[in-house]
């Protein structure tokens, strides 16, 4: 087998010139997927981190029905205190999942004494929020520049950037929210203005922030009664699993028409990012499928001028009793070894190439988030996926060439010009 | 029986509505450990019979026996087994692997096809090309070689196995005429010492010389 190769790289060698500019083409379609790979897969979970981490959270429970008719923002879809306490428990005995917090999400109208707008407004319990979104302080501006140890205190609202500029308000001035419970009566409070938020991509992305406390107490609420469970698992690369597993014990809580009362959702199906996040990986897949033209034209291309070149010299090697077989094991070893040499050296330029790029850090700007960093990175399966397609396909491409090999008659061969 | 026996053989190309009659029912034996030589002008038939006795082509009527095996019913595996384990063969030019070197060229056969382990493929190598006079050039390739050292290396292929029968089609036909001679003396040598039946074409007189037996081709016949 040694033996094999070895005469398949001296072969190769005998035309250096072809051999470079195929293995050169090969590499820089491989280097083309890893550093796509690394580029766009980079930019997808940073943006995915941030949609997740900073506002909506990886996954949500609500009342069965609330995410379809979430643009109204409907206030009798709650999750009660009893229901609260179920599911606390169940997550509570989950080991995937890292934190949980309980928001509600309504609509009020904000006035700043002269004029007045409607306002979307989450309303959240700031310390268990910040475990289940970590980055949420991010898309904040608050009065002193830093933010503070606790993120909202009660009677403070944290209004969107829009609304701000349009009615003029700055941190720390006053406000009064004034809101309709889920029976129809109208109630308003007074707040002062912690902060601002900048809007994000998404439905839920242009929302205020407020205390949860200061919710109930607007809307007249009952002690624990929730719109939205948010959730934080530790591993994200679990996530369809633990949503699959947490989804499946939700379903057991029935209502008395035998339907599901909760619903849970992953951030793909909250998020038009997820979208996005599609035509990132169809692009990557595309990129694979250009690399894979790319190495089967270039490796059946060579292979056939090979086969083309060498006829006496098959014959010879037939003549001598070298079985069809053994035949087309030296040209499959000589394509093969072809795609190994380039798939090594872009391999080599490729993981070079994203080492370059964390150190000379590619950096963008997303909404308020200025400088966000690009941290290419490319996962070992992720390379020895790609590095194995090419070697099949190097084998693949070959096949013909050397099946043409192994099936010439060596008189014919033997007595080719 | 002959080591070859060739019975009533005839072999017809057909090129588009053309028949060539390459072989015209010729019947021939040759005995073991003999040296051999076809002869006869291009054209008569001295590649085809060559090509017949090597397993290479198979008659278009009457039968080839090589060894005691009738050769023209085997399929083409079978074929391709039978040369490796049976004949050697020799080119008129050459037939070397550019890529491998004088030593390594004559190991091909000992890998590829018979599947020796390193220490016996080595030590038939080195016994053979010392029989051939190439031990000092075995590490250079064939394009730093002498035409004359060249067809000594392909003899030394052909005989690293260990053939019953070695053919050689005008192995002396892209050599000078000393080489030629030499290349002949060194095939006849070697079927004295290992008692391998040479069988070779040539249209060299001088060559012919050298030769035990002729047989002569004319259009496809002997005469």
């Amino acid at each position: 087998m040694i033996r094999i190769f070895k005469i398949a790289l001296r072969n190769l060698m005998r035309y250096k010139r072809r051999t470079l500019l195929t293995s050169l083409l090969i590499t820089l379609g491989l280097l083309m997927v890893i550093l796509f790979s690394g580029l766009a897969g980079s930019f997808k979970e940073m943006m995915i981190g941030q949609i997740t981490d900073s506002n909506l959270a990886q996954m949500q429970i609500h009342k069965r029905g609330y995410v379809s008719s979430i643009d109204t923002s409907p206030l009798n879809l709650t999750i009660n205190q009893k229901s609260c306490k179920k599911i606390e428990k169940i997550l509570g005995e989950n080991p995937d999942i890292e934190a949980y917090a309980p928001r509600i999400k309504f609509s009020a109208m904000l006035s700043n004494f002269k004029e007045t707008t409607n306002i979307r407004l989450n309303a959240i319990d700031p310390e268990k929020e910040i475990k289940v979104c970590p980055n949420v302080s991010d898309r904040m501006k608050f009065g002193s520049g830093k933010v503070p140890d606790i993120l909202l205190k009660p009677g403070e609202i944290i209004i969107p950037e829009k609304l701000a500029a349009g009615l003029k308000i700055e941190i720390g001035g006053s406000v009064v929210l004034v809101a309709n419970n889920k029976d129809g009566s109208v109630n308003g409070l007074n707040f002062r203005v912690a902060g601002i938020i900048e809007s994000i991509l998404g439905p839920q992305g242009k929302e205020g922030y407020m205390h949860i406390k200061d919710a109930r107490s607007l809307l007249r609420m009952e002690k624990s009664e929730v719109i939205e469970i948010a959730l934080r698992i530790k591993k994200f690369d679990k996530l369809d699993d633990v949503y699959t597993d947490l989804k499946s014990v939700l379903a057991k809580f029935k209502n008395k028409k035998g339907k599901p009362v909760f619903e849970i959702h992953t951030w793909k199906k909250l998020s038009p990012f997820s979208n996005i996040a599609k035509m990132i990986d169809i692009m990557t897949v595309s990129m694979k499928i250009i690399m894979i033209a790319i190495v089967l034209i270039s490796i059946l291309n060579v292979m056939m001028m090979s086969v083309y070149e060498r006829v006496r010299e098959i014959g010879t090697m037939s003549a001598m009793g070298t079985s069809p077989g053994r035949i087309m094991g030296l040209f499959l070893a000589e394509g093969l070894s072809l795609g190994l040499i380039s798939t090594l050296v872009g391999n080599v330029i490729g993981i070079a190439g994203i080492y370059s790029l964390n150190i000379y850090k590619i950096s963008y700007t997303f909404g308020r988030m200025d400088n966000l960093l690009l941290s290419p990175t490319i996962s070992f399966s992720e390379l020895a996926w790609v590095s194995a397609t090419v070697l099949l396909v190097s084998v693949f491409a070959t096949l013909q060439p050397a099946y043409k090999a192994s099936r010439m008659e060596p008189v014919d061969a033997l007595g080719h010009v | 029986m002959a080591l070859v026996q060739i019975d009533n053989v005839s072999k017809i190309y057909q090129t588009g509505d053309v028949q060539v009659k390459a072989l015209q029912d010729v019947t021939i034996s040759i005995d073991e450990a003999s040296f051999v030589t076809f002869v006869g002008p291009s054209g008569s038939g001295k590649t085809t019979m060559l090509n017949l006795i090597g397993c290479l082509d198979k008659p278009t009527k009457g039968k080839v026996f090589v060894g005691k095996k009738q050769v023209d019913a085997f399929n083409r595996r079978q074929l391709a087994a039978f040369r490796g384990s049976f004949l050697g063969f020799i080119f008129q030019a050459f037939n070397l692997f550019p890529v491998l070197t004088a030593y390594e060229n004559v190991e091909y056969p000992l890998v590829m096809i018979k599947n020796k382990s390193i220490s016996k493929r080595k030590e038939m190598v080195l016994k053979v090309l010392e029989s051939v006079g190439m031990l000092n050039q075995k590490d250079k390739f064939p394009d730093q070689l002498s035409g004359g050292q060249k067809q000594r290396v392909a003899v030394a292929r052909a005989l690293v196995t260990q053939p019953k029968l070695v053919l050689a089609d005008e192995p002396t036909a892209n050599l000078d005429k000393k080489s030629a001679v030499n290349v002949i003396r060194l095939m006849r040598a070697m079927r004295d010492e290992l008692k391998t039946t040479f069988i070779f074409s040539t249209h060299d007189p001088g060559v012919m010389e050298e030769a035990e037996v002729i047989h002569t081709l004319e259009d496809g016949k002997l005469v």
